[in-house]
């Protein structure tokens, strides 16, 4: 039995995370700010909503930021969704210039509106998640979805990676195409929200559960 | 290119899911739960829980109701009715909400606004406004479930809403409301036209043709329908229907 843990510094909505992975099959889940849980962990969730300089500064002022540097440097399975996803990388230009985690090479930029008939920010919709090519997603958190599978997106910035083979799937808004999901080792980043994207998001929560249990039996 | 959104609204009262006319006379339709996992189901984009007595009471009580439906529905939830404080807001996103829909604390104190979407961000703040037409040809804004006037300007206080930090508005027609006769459009392309936030029209739909109408004239992001599906006039899947056979994108 694996335990996930969903890392608590009190941005963004948990409960639902909690309930998704519970839903599928997940049977130790705990939301929990303790160093020593976190990194005895065999998969951790940061989530996040709201401003990047604003969830660095939460996670800082509990150390948390190197617990989870920490935690991914022993390979396990993480997994950022939405500002949680946007904080693993370098930078945010989001307010001037903000440190990331720097799991991932690469920064958050604003999105650009490049088709006038779409220009509304923040990008709230569902939108389809695009494979950058056949089997990309094999063995991964995407692993069985269909190319082009529907997601729910609420945000302003995405992220620009700096290595195109940390490119999970794009998305497309308004004529412009970003990072939507990012894969580094077994870092995982989602700039929907799995949780709330209805059967195709909790195949992504079914997905990261058996990572985590594959990851904890040494495969 | 967007896909328009098909969210259920949910009215509650004493647990129960309640519909009226004019936001008045309500009658119950159902089990708030029951009803969430059935759209759910059945394809629903969103779903948005208002306590239609909150008002009267100054507070929200469908934190029960929000917890159970968070187990069963994997789709954005925005909570409304009785918002008035920081806390509140907490509550509700504890209990599993992903918004709030603030309509009478943001017209007594806008700064609330403001306060809001910093503290939760922008994205988590849905200005919800009730507009009823003036004899002059406009719309004035209501509040307390459409029984108040403010003497505000609809136009005005949207504009002034998404300037204050709005993430988004839930435009609800109190003449059209529960009369199944359509949307009311000049309203809705008044407000979608002024606006770079999403627009959520609600009130009036009675059929699909009236919701592809409303999306071919006007911006309008999201469409939240209540009687259509309560009544089981329509179900999502027909909905969906419909709009793509008119080249109208949506998730299917």
């Amino acid at each position: 039995m694996s335990q996930v843990t969903i890392v608590d510094y009190g941005v963004g909505n948990v409960r639902s995370i909690i309930n998704a992975l519970e839903k599928v099959g997940a049977t130790s889940v705990v939301v929990s700010n303790d160093k020593e849980t976190i990194l005895n962990s065999d998969g951790v969730v940061l989530p996040g909503v709201g401003a990047f300089s604003h969830g660095m500064a939460k996670l800082k002022e509990n150390g948390l930021d190197a617990v989870i540097k920490d935690y991914a440097g022993m390979n396990k399975p993480l997994l950022g969704i939405c500002l949680g996803m946007q904080m693993l990388f370098s930078e945010s230009e989001e307010f001037g210039l903000t440190l990331g985690l720097d799991l991932i090479e690469g920064k958050i930029q604003k999105l650009k509106t490049l088709n006038p008939g779409y220009e509304k920010l923040p990008h709230v919709s569902w939108n389809e998640i695009a494979q950058p090519d056949a089997q990309a997603w094999d063995n991964t958190i995407l692993d069985g979805l269909n190319d082009k599978a529907n997601m729910y997106f609420v945000h302003t910035f995405a992220a620009s990676p700096l290595h195109e083979e940390h490119i999970l799937s794009t998305t497309e808004y308004s004529d412009y195409v970003f990072c939507s999901t990012v894969k580094k080792g077994n870092i995982y980043g989602c700039q929907f929200h799995p949780e709330k994207s209805a059967v195709e998001g909790l195949s992504i929560m079914k997905n990261f559960v058996k990572i985590c249990e594959e990851s904890k039996n040494g495969k | 290119m967007k896909k328009i959104r098909i969210i259920s609204r949910i009215d509650v009262k004493n647990d129960f899911v309640i519909k009226g006319i004019h936001l008045e006379g309500l009658r119950k339709v159902g089990k708030p739960n029951d009803m969430a996992v059935k759209y759910y189901e059945s394809g629903i984009d969103e779903i948005i829980f208002m306590d239609a007595v909150a008002a009267y009471y100054d507070r929200n009580s469908l934190s029960h109701i929000i917890e159970d439906a968070c187990k069963d529905v994997f789709v954005p939830i925005t909570v409304g009715g009785g918002i008035r404080t920081i806390e509140d807001i907490q509550n509700a996103l504890n209990a599993g909400a992903d918004k709030v829909a603030i309509n009478t604390q943001a017209i007594r104190d806008p700064e609330f606004i403001t306060t809001a979407s910093k503290v939760f961000g922008s994205q988590c703040i849905v200005i919800s406004i009730d507009a009823k037409k003036t004899a002059t040809g406009g719309w004035e804004v209501y509040y307390d479930n459409g029984r108040e006037p403010t003497g505000m300007d609809v136009i005005e206080w949207a504009k002034k809403a998404e300037s204050l930090g709005a993430g988004e508005v839930l435009l609800t027609s109190i003449d059209a409301e529960g009369t199944k006769k359509g949307f009311d459009l000049a309203l809705n392309d008044a407000v979608t036209k002024v606006l770079s936030i999403p627009v959520i029209s609600s009130g009036g739909a009675g059929n699909a043709e009236h919701i592809s109408e409303l999306l071919q004239k006007s911006d309008a992001d999201a469409v939240a329908l209540a009687s259509v599906l309560h009544y089981d006039l329509l179900n999502v899947g027909e909905v969906k229907a419909d709009l793509e056979s008119k080249n109208i994108k949506v998730r299917v």
